[in-house]
């Protein structure tokens, strides 16, 4: 009976987190057509998108039930690479700012 | 495997071969499974780095995506595989569950789901070659927005095709009894991380793209 009662609350959970990620994707559509600037609708999509991230990793890959050990030795590491190659935009600025002109 | 006991792989299964228990608490092979999503997230990071710097040293990156049908047709693809993901996450469940015709029910609806997004990524692509999208030309001006778009759109649609394949695999050797609810559930941490690349791919190429009038 409690295994029941368990098994109705998380499938609850998986549709829940899965309404919230189709309502978060529509939201994101929803931004990118509110003719913002360049800068604020990159940062409101990537906040969204990191936000749908964890969803994600934590509820349907279940990351949140794993050892401590596990998450900190995977998402820190992953985090960081990911962080550090972030590095070139400033290079990819200045390109487009010392491109000799056309003609 | 009649019964749902060996399907079903208990904390008792989760040790090394000499019988230590893992420091994580998982199977090697559970272990594997993220060590290659972490390494997966680094390349796809590399390619949308690589695509956000082709951009910015751009005077003038193409915005090609009208709201219909690129951006509706997008958006659908997100909730197809958002869906997928969920379809997943209820076949891993029923395996932890032991129930095995439900597992390979709720695989087989991942697997269709799986099927339609490739389908509906190609559809876009099409449309894309049918406007003079090329890898190293297109109608805009910008040679390098073709091999950005079709790179890193083109890897996830490997990945997607890549899982649909293990799907099936994972979805026979449940049939047959030769899989169990660990298998299942590795497959599923493949196939959600696929859902999650397509998270960033969606808005950063897609939405920050948008056709303006």
């Amino acid at each position: 009976m409690t295994e029941t009662v368990d098994d109705a609350k998380s499938a609850k959970g998986i549709l829940f987190v899965w309404l919230v990620l189709v309502a978060s994707t529509l939201l994101e559509v929803f931004v990118a057509y509110r003719h913002l600037s360049g800068t604020l609708t990159l940062v409101l999509l990537l906040t969204l998108a990191v936000v749908n991230g964890y969803f994600i990793v934590a509820f349907f890959m279940h990351l949140k039930d794993e050892r401590r050990s596990l998450i900190l030795t995977l998402v820190p590491a992953t985090i960081y690479v990911l962080a550090m190659m972030n590095m070139l935009f400033p290079d990819g600025i200045r390109l487009h700012l010392m491109k000799p002109p056309l003609h | 495997m009649a019964t749902g006991e060996v399907f079903n792989v208990g904390s008792a299964h989760r040790q090394t071969p000499l019988g230590v228990s893992s420091p994580y608490g998982i199977t090697s092979r559970k272990l594997c499974m993220w060590l290659f999503i972490a390494s997966d997230a680094m390349t796809f990071g590399a390619l949308m780095v690589a695509y956000g710097y082709l951009r910015v040293g751009s005077a003038q990156w193409p915005r090609p995506f009208d709201f219909s049908p690129s951006i509706l047709n997008a958006t659908t693809m997100t909730f197809v595989l958002l869906t997928s993901s969920l379809t997943m996450a209820m076949a891993v469940r029923a395996a932890r569950g032991s129930n095995r015709s439900s597992t390979i029910q709720w695989l087989l609806a991942t697997l269709a789901l799986g099927i339609l997004f490739v389908v509906l990524h190609l559809r876009e692509w099409a449309g894309l070659y049918h406007e003079g999208v090329r890898l190293f030309q297109n109608p805009w001006g910008t040679p390098n927005f073709g091999a950005a778009f079709f790179s890193l759109t083109g890897l996830h649609i490997f990945h997607v095709s890549a899982g649909v394949i293990y799907l099936a695999c994972v979805a026979i050797g449940v049939g047959r009894g030769t899989t169990n609810s660990d298998d299942v559930e590795i497959s599923g941490l493949y196939w959600c991380f696929v859902d999650l690349v397509w998270m960033f791919v969606f808005p950063l190429v897609y939405l920050m793209s948008i056709r303006i009038a």
